[in-house]
């Protein structure tokens, strides 16, 4: 069965708290049990506890099945971008490198490509994928477009990712403040940016004296 | 200082007993088959107490599953929660007794089970008739089910007529229920979580929400989205600090202050709900008196949070319509802990803003159990329906109910601190401890170890050999929360349900009937004999019929058909008054309700019904820094780990999340000390030294040290706490004490021999 069209993932790293309930979530699948297909990655913990969970995004015109010379990587119908097929998969990194993401993970042991595949065995039969189940921040939320509006009036979803002259669309969304005019993320102008907030950060304590310090 | 104790490596006992890490591989069974059948429950280890689904093959547990009807989480679990199922086939699950004995590997021989009960038995009788019955004391837990908690205040009041019984509850929640007795007459959170979602203020104070109680995140974002402000209190900029409205970084140990400083501003901008201080408080003059020297500029001063940020705290929660003020063990752990609480109940007092919906208040509870647990008779001072071992009245109604005569009750005893001091001067020759790990929970633990070495006798109930069963004489093998039945009380004061999954292994036992066991050896089962957790439910129930703490309406099949029930739930009421729904007592205090102590004069717990306004003068912890001693710790939890660590320290992939204790201090800190992130770095107090390796983070106020309390032995961070403890509650000061910190001249032994959970 197909995944349900009302249902979709939503994620939003602002409400992210970094607990890892997701990545031990992820291992549990009988598929890739003992391993995560979720990167969780603080962003610069000497500045702050910001963290961001990457899952796949399930591009809809997925980058690593383009170049995948063995034809490994299969969407499904509803949209899905599944993990490498293990008779076709010949290891040979090209979705690794390519993706815009950094989702894939060569599983060396096996020698075979593996990626969240948007817990199929589950989504496929109504239910949510194991991480958006657990997630205690709901940073990675699972359901209807409609609820989403319902729940959270302050954001939007967006689905366009900006890669230099790239432009992707995903079928997973990311949240972003209802009152940004941004149509797409742009993501690899934002690595040229500074980290918002560091300023904050250093007026709060600016204050507080240090024992021996000058 | 060269002459502080230290611990230990214990490298023998370690390789025998653990902790191990244990992965879905290698455990008993493989945790990817089929399961034969999945048992909805909740999970063993904090308050939050999820609602999960364990999947169960051949007396198993192999895995967990969402259970996305409970409502409190609706499927959404922490780390811990998803991977707690790794502990009931672990290699290193104790399946047998154990008696200690140098010469076998790891100090222990295996024991026969009768025989252990036996020598325990016959132990307790030695001391109690050699030394006095309060020769003997019992250290109890608040994981376990209320329905074991009844049983240890029942085997210890009744059965071993001892006064000598608390629990690790007095190292968790007793500030909090000291103060809400005070100022409600009533112990419980005053609201259901679903009140947090609609409350235009959010107010966190010394909670680590997103390490300590996962779930609650969602419920405060959820507010969030719903046009809350979040304002949080707290030394560390934590998870859920980070992306707050308003973050006031406080001085550790100085909450009585700042509140007293926001009442100071209500006050003078008249941001009060007179209806409501004169219809259902008293004493609000005298702490008006009393806050009229808190001038912003003082606040500022005392706590180290800027005064702009003060007003402007003071003037979102005044002006707010509706709100809700939580707090945790950041503002408890202290030795004016109750203090703290009271002045946070003041401006929550002075608002009205209690007992209706989105106007809320309550404490988060630490351990599973961390109400039901603080209720029914293992507390020092307390009998069953959070009556008083010292209250004649309640005396006489508990004898009568266990056929016994009110004078043949022991006095009330002390705090379980008390009880290593008593240990230590030779007043107790003997202890049993269940659910309860001492040597690495109690702080000044290197005083704790000695405490326990000059015990005549010592057994304990353990699932795994914890650092404080390595002192036991006798171990004896009592079981997980997922190998027996019956109802804990969560965080909301909601009564639910843990159902068994599996039976224990081995020849280990459930919990009460090990107590049992040991009463009937002893020729005292009188009082002992149930048959089932069911059983002992049901005696708790009506025992606390007409009781504060009211569960007499309660019965199993009702939690099961109600996703639980809230206390006060009575089986019957005068004529006249309602009983609660069919879910008990869903939110406290609500305009017009009946409780048994106002008798319909009020909706607060006192005879006049009205709650209580207490005077708190600030008074700064025990321990200040100094010229010696010039940084402050502070201490607390990491969300991978548990309490002192004995289960989750022996879970693989929590372990790996965060492998080892780091000393967490700011940059311009460091800077001073010559620390860069990453070094070995030693703490010093007047009690003890640990050396870790540091973490640099601007995330931390940068006169103060943080370092998590998770590990035992010379990697514990209660090898370095004070002692000092709250007048009142007995709590002890965990959050404060000075240390010096330096560059370690080389990296410790233990780096070289322990793994990292050991």
């Amino acid at each position: 069965m197909p995944v349900p069209e009302a249902l979709e993932f939503f994620v939003d790293p602002a409400r992210c708290i970094g607990c890892n309930a997701c990545v031990q979530a992820c291992m549990e699948c009988d598929t890739h049990k003992g391993q995560s297909m979720i990167q969780l990655d603080y962003v610069d913990r000497r500045a702050s506890t910001m963290t961001l969970p990457v899952i796949c995004m399930h591009c809809n015109s997925p980058t690593c099945a383009e170049v995948c010379p063995a034809d490994a990587i299969k969407m499904t119908e509803d949209g899905v971008v599944q993990t490498a097929r293990k008779p076709r998969c010949i290891a040979c990194n090209n979705c690794v490198l390519s993706c815009p993401f950094g989702v894939p993970k060569m599983n060396t042991r096996m020698g075979l490509m593996m990626k969240c595949d948007m817990c199929y065995d589950r989504t496929s039969v109504g239910l949510k994928p194991m991480c958006a189940s657990v997630c205690p921040s709901q940073a990675l939320a699972f359901g209807t477009r409609e609820e989403m509006a319902r729940l959270r009036p302050n954001a939007r979803a967006v689905n366009t990712f900006q890669f230099g002259n790239q432009t992707i669309t995903t079928k997973v969304n990311m949240m972003v403040p209802k009152a940004t005019r941004a149509e797409h993320l742009n993501v690899t102008a934002a690595m040229h940016e500074p980290t918002l907030g560091q300023n904050m950060l250093e007026d709060v304590f600016g204050d507080v004296p240090v024992a021996g310090e000058s | 200082m060269s002459d502080v104790p230290t611990p230990p490596l214990e490298l023998n006992v370690l390789n025998a007993f653990g902790p191990h890490r244990a992965y879905a591989e290698g455990i008993r069974v493989d945790s990817g088959v089929v399961p034969d059948k999945v048992v909805k429950t909740h999970c063993c280890f904090c308050g939050q107490q999820c609602g999960m689904q364990l999947k169960v093959k051949d007396n198993a547990v192999v895995g967990v599953e969402p259970w996305y009807e409970f409502p409190f989480n609706r499927g959404m679990m922490c780390p811990k929660g998803v991977k707690r199922y790794l502990q009931q086939g672990h290699p290193d699950r104790l399946l047998h007794a154990y008696q200690k004995d140098p010469a076998a590997p790891g100090g222990f021989r295996e024991f026969a089970y009768e025989e252990a009960i036996r020598k325990v038995a016959s132990e307790i009788d030695r001391i109690q008739r050699a030394y006095g019955p309060n020769a003997f004391g019992l250290l109890s837990g608040a994981s376990l089910t209320t329905e074991k908690t009844y049983l240890m205040g029942k085997f210890a009041h009744m059965c071993l007529r001892t006064s000598h019984i608390d629990y690790n509850g007095r190292l968790c929640m007793v500030s909090a229920g000291a103060g809400n007795k005070k100022a409600f007459g009533v112990d419980r959170a005053a609201n259901p979580w679903t009140d947090i979602l609609g409350a235009e203020v959010v107010l966190i104070a010394g909670s680590n929400v997103a390490e300590c109680s996962p779930i609650t995140t969602n419920y405060v974002w959820q507010a969030r989205e719903q046009g809350a402000k979040v304002i949080v209190i707290d030394p560390r900029i934590t998870p859920i600090a980070r992306t707050c409205d308003l973050y006031l970084p406080v001085k550790p140990g100085r909450d009585t202050a700042l509140f007293n400083g926001i009442l100071h501003l209500m006050i003078e901008n008249d941001w009060l709900d007179h209806a409501f201080i004169d219809a259902h408080t008293v004493g609000f003059e005298k702490v008006a008196e009393e806050v009229k020297a808190w001038t912003p500029r003082r606040t500022a001063e005392v706590t180290g949070i800027a005064e702009r940020s003060i007003r402007t705290a003071a003037e979102w929660w005044g002006k707010a319509k509706t709100s809700f003020l939580m707090h945790a063990r950041g503002i408890e752990h202290h030795s004016n802990g109750v203090m703290n609480v009271l002045s946070t109940i003041n401006i929550v007092l002075a608002s009205g803003r209690l007992g209706r919906p989105h106007c809320g208040y309550g404490t988060i509870t630490g351990q599973a159990n961390g109400q039901g647990g603080r209720e029914h008779g293992q507390k020092a001072e307390q009998l069953p329906g959070g009556r008083d071992l010292g209250n004649p009245v309640h005396r006489a109604e508990v004898a009568a109910l266990w056929g016994m005569q009110p004078e043949e009750l022991p006095q009330p005893g002390v705090d379980a601190y008390e009880l290593m001091r008593k240990a230590h001067r030779g007043e107790i020759k003997g202890m049993l401890s269940i659910c309860f790990n001492p040597v690495v929970s109690l702080p000044d633990n290197n005083f704790v170890r000695a405490a326990l070495e000059k015990l005549e006798f010592f057994a304990t109930i353990d699932f795994f050999l914890s650092e404080t069963s390595r002192y036991a004489d006798i171990v004896l093998p009592g079981s997980l929360q997922e190998e027996d039945e019956g109802t804990v009380t969560q965080v909301e004061g909601r009564i639910i349900k843990i159902n068994a999954a599996v039976t224990p292994p081995g020849e280990a036992r459930q919990d009460w009937r090990i107590i049992q066991d040991l009463a009937r050896a002893l020729g005292r089962e009188k009082g002992l004999t149930f048959q089932s957790p069911k059983e002992i439910f049901e005696e708790l129930r009506v025992l606390t019929k007409g009781a504060v703490i009211d569960y007499s309406g309660v019965t199993y099949e009702r939690i099961e058909e109600n996703y639980g029930v809230f206390w006060p739930c009575p089986s019957e009421l005068p004529e006249g008054v309602p009983l609660p729904g069919p879910q008990g007592t869903v939110r406290l205090f609500e305009p017009g309700s009946w409780n048994p102590v106002a008798k319909g004069k009020g909706p607060f717990y006192f005879e006049d019904g009205r709650a209580h306004f207490n005077v708190t003068p600030y008074k700064g912890p025990t321990e200040d820094v100094d010229a010696d001693y010039p940084h402050i710790l502070t201490t607390g939890r990491v969300v991978s780990q548990f309490l002192s660590g004995n289960q989750t320290r022996r879970i693989g992939p929590l372990v790996d999340y965060y492998p080892e204790p780091k000393l967490e201090l700011h940059p311009r800190l460091a800077a001073s000390l010559g620390i860069a992130d990453g070094d070995w770095v030693t703490a010093e107090s007047r009690r003890g030294t640990c050396t870790v390796r540091a973490a640099v983070v601007e995330t931390i106020r940068p006169d103060t040290v943080f370092l998590p309390y998770h590990w035992g032995g010379r990697k514990s961070a209660n090898q370095l706490t004070v002692s000092a403890q709250d007048p009142i509650s007995k709590i002890p000061e965990y959050k404060v004490c000075a240390v010096r910190v330096r560059k370690a001249e080389a990296p410790p032994e233990y780096a070289q021999k322990l793994e990292p959970q050991q």
